[in-house]
């Protein structure tokens, strides 16, 4: 069910904060719904919207050349806050494939790889300049090759990002990772065969 | 020479892959928000839980907390959450304190009162609050929803080991000061990105004094300075607690279950790859001027000037806070009026909390200008705090007392604030919009927001209880 990360050359989308937090990405309100899809409506909703319901025209998303844009580039510390997944799945159904930032909250990196966003963490001088150069020139382009782990920024520069091995298999097969895990059923059988012996009121039935 | 957080983890080790280990999950609690899609992803795959008896289940972010709610809860949405997670849990076998049931509450603060958390544990929720939980010497985090659905399917998780940061707090806590504050000056300190990586061990003399209630509000908040957990070692206050919990271990365990509860605090010699240290014996009551959990000062303190900040990204979040906030640099903190109070959520709605509140709140009546709300963490918590009486000082004093829930911490359920509206809150988070569209936030704790109550604007709750 996992969507496959392939390569992306596509306009990049500035948004120059840091701290994004996940309450910001995605209103609480929005996540009343059972399905993952359709949250793109509510992406970035008191960003992108002013207190009456109308567009911010000055902001990213908002703006003629932004459009269509499949890489978000941001400020350190992007998705921290909440553990919504929604956060993720309002990006990607906004159009969003990708975010490159100086760092990452743990929890929003694991909900992107699970998903099949890729998370682009690079030094902060060079998010720096690539924000510098898309708020510049709106509308520039921005390449990124999964397998050759590299991104370009509009002005040609090339900067090469760390993948672990794993993650970046599962990217581009867009493989199912509890399929896999199940693979390891045996063992984890074993392992409650022997925990049962050394702690067995962690086996209680909490259901009673 | 392992530490507390490693020794959980050896024990949890399933198998390996490169650097990942495959860790073993003990006990997963689930809320209505962010399970339906893991439930719905194991459907559409035909795969079943694992192993319900490890799992508990509790709606709890949107429910009202107004009476009604069990006759009828108004928002679609939410009606539909809950709902879902009636039926997963029915359906799977998963035990399920449903909206009705006196235990039902706020996922963080029902698992332990449960006494499901236990030393030793590996717990996850679909939620980043989750490291409350590792105040009782367990590994706890927050995951998301597709981790939500693996670990229903495998009771295992794939996890990189983070690095390892001791927090040693010193020093006697002054009146009026509480963890709450303990938690916030650290944050202050290290930053709201400053743990993202690690594991934090909160050790120290300040620390081993404090109530479980205590040790459970620190933890709450390492997820606001970037940390996915945030452990305490177990010691005779975590045992006392747990005995006799009904999910604590049976007599016929109990021995046993704490000779090796025992055996797992930070060995003397442990290597920390960070270490801070706090000397606590001079702090003050801390409340936040801003947009992020960071953004604390101690309340005798002004609003801060971003011009005065070198960093340019700095300064410019600092401004952006301050214009969301509608406040000024030089502004005194105790200048702040505020339009609501919040004394609630998993970081400070426990019976200690709410004692604290209401020694403030007795005798003194909420300001004219303000809507005070009080919502317990659980069933249990409403349920001892009127047998003490809690209820009557807070509804005396003007306060709303309500039933439990996250409430206004989030603002998914009708409690929320109006765009504009400033509030004093005990809750974990000062996001833009986090309590409601445009509402602004100022964290502390709750005996200093019931002087904000009574004073109609953040106040020293030393003044006031003088
Ligand atoms: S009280 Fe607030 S922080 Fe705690 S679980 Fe509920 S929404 Fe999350």
């Amino acid at each position: 069910m996992r969507e496959k990360f392939l390569s992306l050359s596509t306009v990049g989308v500035p948004l120059d904060r840091t701290n994004v937090d996940t309450d910001a990405i995605i209103p609480a309100r929005y996540l009343k719904t059972i399905k993952r899809t359709g949250l793109g409506e509510g992406l970035f909703f008191a960003w992108r919207y002013d207190m009456d319901g109308k567009e911010r025209p000055d902001f990213p998303l908002n703006r003629p050349e932004y459009q269509g844009g499949e890489v978000l580039v941001a400020g350190e510390n992007f998705g921290c806050g909440s553990s919504r997944e929604h956060a993720v799945w309002a990006l990607m159904d906004f159009g969003f494939r990708a975010v490159i930032a100086p760092s990452f909250s743990d929890i929003f990196h694991n909900n992107c790889l699970k998903n099949g966003m890729l998370p682009v963490t690079l030094p902060a001088a060079d998010v720096r300049s690539m924000m510098d150069a898309l708020l510049a020139a709106p509308g520039g382009k921005v390449q990124v090759d999964l397998e050759g782990q590299t991104v370009t920024g509009p002005n040609g520069e090339i900067h090469a990002f760390g993948v672990a091995s794993f993650a970046k298999t599962c990217l581009l097969e867009g493989l199912d990772e509890i399929a896999l895990t199940l693979t390891s059923a045996a063992e984890i059988d074993r392992y409650e065969r022997e925990r049962k012996k050394a702690t067995p009121w962690l086996f209680l039935d909490l259901a009673g | 020479m392992p530490t507390l957080f490693e020794k959980i983890r050896d024990r949890h080790v399933v198998t390996r892959r490169g650097d990942d280990v495959l860790l073993y999950i003990d006990r997963q609690l689930i809320h209505e928000v962010t399970s339906p899609q893991a439930f719905a992803g194991l459907e559409a795959a035909g795969r079943s839980v694992r192993r319900p008896g490890a799992m508990l289940a509790v709606p709890d972010h949107n429910v009202p907390t107004t009476p009604d709610r069990s006759v009828r809860i108004e928002d679609r949405g939410s009606r539909d959450q809950i709902q879902a997670l009636r039926e997963n849990a029915l359906g799977a076998g998963i035990a399920l304190f449903d909206i009705d049931d006196p235990r039902q509450g706020i996922v963080h603060i029902i698992g332990p009162e449960s006494g499901l958390v236990q030393p030793g544990i590996t717990v996850v929720c679909g939620d980043s609050h989750t490291g409350t939980l590792g105040a009782f010497g367990a590994i706890a985090f927050g995951i998301g929803t597709s981790e939500v659905e693996h670990v229903l399917a495998t009771q295992a998780l794939w996890q990189k080991m983070p690095l390892q940061m001791r927090v040693v707090v010193t020093g006697t806590l002054r009146p009026f000061v509480t963890p709450k504050d303990v938690i916030l000056a650290v944050i202050a300190e290290i930053g709201a990105a400053g743990g993202t990586g690690y594991a934090l061990e909160f050790s120290g003399e300040t620390v081993r004094r404090m109530s479980m209630e205590g040790r459970m509000t620190v933890c709450n908040m390492t997820i606001e300075a970037g940390a996915r957990f945030g452990l305490i070692a177990p010691d005779a206050v975590t045992f006392a607690y747990l005995k006799g919990r009904p999910l604590a271990p049976p007599p016929s365990l109990w021995d046993a279950a704490v000779a090796d509860w025992k055996t797992l605090p930070s060995d003397p010699d442990a290597s920390w790859d960070r270490e801070v240290a706090l000397d606590a014996s001079n702090l003050e009551p801390h409340v936040t001027w801003g947009t992020s959990p960071q953004d604390a000062l101690p309340v005798g303190g002004v609003v801060p000037d971003p011009e005065k900040q070198e960093d340019p990204g700095e300064r410019a979040r600092m401004r952006r806070a301050l214009e969301y906030m509608a406040l000024s640099p030089g502004t005194r903190m105790i200048d702040i009026p505020v339009d609501k109070v919040f004394i609630g959520s998993c970081t400070n709605s426990r019976i200690e909390d709410l004692r604290a509140a209401a020694a403030v709140a007795k005798g003194r009546k909420v300001h004219a200008n303000v809507t005070a709300l009080v919502v317990p963490g659980s069933g249990l918590v409403k349920r001892q705090a009127e047998e003490e009486g809690l209820d009557r000082v807070f509804l005396d004093a003007g306060f709303q007392w309500r039933l439990p829930g996250c409430s206004m911490c989030l603002g998914m359920n009708p409690d929320k604030l109006k765009p504009g509206e400033r509030c004093a809150s005990t809750s974990n988070r000062n996001f833009e919009g986090r309590q409601g569209p445009g509402g602004r936030t100022h964290l502390m704790s709750p005996a200093m927001a019931a002087a904000a109550a009574v004073s109609g604007r953040i106040a020293d709750v030393r003044e006031v209880a003088r």
